[in-house]
């Protein structure tokens, strides 16, 4: 049996986790104040997954950039090709919150969506 | 001159609750004064994720958390002049502000909200020897550089102190391709949160050095390198620790301040702690009528609580605009019995509020404070004049993380001549 300590990133708590482990299979996670620590703890000893938050470049609008984010969390190994993906988009003003940017990014199976409203001027 | 029930100076997240709240508790005549170009406050800036678990029950990015609330004050139809910068407020509630359609303007409002935020410390407050060489930035400049101009101010970075807006900038510059070499914090812990650190260096393997500090700057014209050094318990360099790091960009991640030169202007005291007002329990001022929330009353790391403590003063605000013309105004301090003073001591730093008046304070009370260091199983403890009322076991308190106790009426009821509850950490 290992024991590995997580801190959980999931909320302002930062929770420190202790998952026992047998080889790969997850025994025991201790240290969560709540079910989503349970959640991370399994996730991240296995698949460690992230939402990545960037910017892309519109034009026509009265914003010169707008955020966006990953719909849901992507794996960590992912994160930087979804971030290069972003950088060869440009889009044209209005954006609206939530409209989607970009469908299943750098193949995460996971869409692009916008988290900020830019008029067109 | 124009009248307001009540004028709110900045439309960040604090002043956007704010305005929501005294709305929802019956005033009509509200006004939102908003120097930047858009409501939302530093925010817009703040594009990553992590806002809003407590308020939303989702976690949102930055814009989208400030969306919500604008939302709410457009369906509200709550009035606000964006681009209007305010100048002066007056004792007696007179408020100068200017823009460009109607030059300088004067507005007499009955109940203020202050929700100007805060600012970083700026660099000069900073003892670092040398040339000034470009490539220095505060923390916050290069976010909104990177995030609403889109523009990376370097490729090799160091970034100094470690607080949550450095960490996350550390981040946001490696997914721009920047390489960002270290993070030095000259405390022995980071000011910072936990979850930050986890995200934001350790996904990316970027090093935090504790206890550090950049003792020397390169170059002339544009920065080449800085030295950094540890530090000894008194936060003098140890010298023989000296390591140079070249790069081209040095953030400055080294703290804020609440933004209070108009509160001081019209006379608002200022707690030197929190470089804040000092406010009662309804999160109003020494000023009658005049309230404070969000960052401008004490510097906070979660949104949610700014939401929370804007909505605690809107409602109050609209309380007071209510009562006005009734002699026996319960929000007025004239003809009360004495208040209880809150009393922060061993380890507590300040408390907000810091009096309470029993017959105005809602059901429940939450009193938020920071520590001034980092305490491993502790208790968070308040008395009551003699008597130990709360006992509240703590794995961990840390600087970098805001604490609260919860006082309940009906509690405080029980001692009706209480004078002082004193809040304080206690080891275990
Ligand atoms: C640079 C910076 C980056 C930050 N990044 C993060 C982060 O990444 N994550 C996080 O959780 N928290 C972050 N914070 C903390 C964050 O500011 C708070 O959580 C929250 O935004 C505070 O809300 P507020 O409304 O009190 O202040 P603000 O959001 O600062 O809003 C204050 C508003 O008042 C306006 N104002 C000020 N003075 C005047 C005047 N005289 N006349 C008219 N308008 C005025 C300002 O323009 C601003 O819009 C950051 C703070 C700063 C300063
Ligand atoms: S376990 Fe729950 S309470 Fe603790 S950090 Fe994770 S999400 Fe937050």
């Amino acid at each position: 049996m290992e024991e590995r300590n997580l801190i959980c990133i999931n909320c302002p708590m930062g929770c420190a986790l202790a998952v026992t482990m047998n080889g790969t299979e997850v025994v025991k996670v201790s240290g969560n104040t709540c079910k989503r620590g349970d959640i991370y703890a399994r996730k991240e000893v296995t698949n460690p997954t992230r939402i990545v938050t960037s910017t892309i470049r519109v034009t026509g609008g009265d914003e010169s950039m707008v955020s966006v984010k990953t719909k849901e969390d992507i794996p960590k190994g992912k994160i930087m090709d979804c971030v290069k993906a972003l950088k060869e988009v440009t889009l044209n003003a209005p954006v609206c919150i939530g409209e989607v940017i970009l469908e299943n990014v750098a193949d995460t199976g996971t869409d692009i969506v916008a988290t900020k409203n830019v008029r067109a001027v | 001159m124009k009248n307001y029930d009540i004028v709110i100076i900045g439309g960040g997240p604090a002043g956007l609750a704010a305005a929501v709240s005294a709305k929802e508790n019956g005033i009509e005549s509200i006004l939102i004064l908003e120097r930047d170009k858009e409501l939302g406050g530093i925010l817009n800036q703040c594009i990553h994720n992590g806002f809003g678990l407590h308020t939303f029950k989702e976690e949102l990015t930055g814009p989208e958390y400030a969306g919500r609330f604008i939302e709410q004050v457009n369906e509200l139809q709550i009035e606000y002049k964006l681009h209007t910068m305010v100048m002066d407020i007056r004792a007696d509630k007179v408020i100068t502000a200017m823009n460009r359609e109607e030059g300088l303007f004067e507005i007499q409002a009955k109940a203020v909200i202050l929700a100007m935020g805060c600012r970083e410390r700026p660099r000069g407050a900073l003892n670092i020897p040398g040339y000034r060489p470009a490539g220095i930035f505060s923390a916050g400049t290069a976010q909104r550089l990177v995030n609403m101009e889109g523009y990376l101010p370097g490729r090799e970075v160091v970034i100094l102190g470690s607080g949550d807006i450095g960490l996350i900038m550390a981040r946001r510059m490696t997914l721009e391709g920047a390489k960002v070499k270290v993070v030095a914090e000259l405390m022995p812990y980071s000011g910072g949160l936990k979850r930050n650190i986890v995200q934001c260096l350790d996904d990316y393997g970027i090093p935090l050095k504790l206890s550090h500090t950049v003792v020397d700057i390169q170059g002339k014209e544009r920065l080449e390198g800085v030295t950094l050094a540890e530090v000894d318990g008194k936060g003098k360099p140890i010298s023989g620790t000296e390591e140079f790091y070249s790069c081209d960009t040095l953030l400055l991640s080294v703290g804020l301040i609440p933004e209070n030169e108009l509160s001081g202007g019209m006379g608002v005291e200022l707690n030197p702690v929190t470089s804040g007002p000092r406010v009662n329990e309804s999160l109003e001022t020494n000023i009658e009528g005049v309230f404070a929330c969000g960052n401008v009353l004490h510097v906070h790391d979660l949104v949610d609580f700014v939401s929370e403590e804007a909505k605690a003063a809107g409602k109050n605000a609209a309380m007071y605009v209510k009562s006005e013309g009734i002699t026996d105004r319960p929000a007025s301090d004239k003809g009360k019995k004495p208040c209880v003073r809150l009393k922060a001591t061993d380890g507590v730093r300040y408390t907000v509020p810091e009096t309470i008046h029993v017959d105005r304070m809602a059901d429940t009370l939450t009193v938020r404070f920071r520590v001034g260091g980092v305490y491993q199983n502790c208790f968070i403890s308040a008395y009551f004049d003699d008597e130990r009322v709360i006992h509240k076991k703590r794995p961990v308190v840390a600087p970098g993380e805001m604490e609260e106790i919860k006082l309940t009426k009906e509690q405080l009821e029980k001692y009706p001549d209480l004078e002082m509850i004193t809040v304080k950490i206690e080891e275990a």
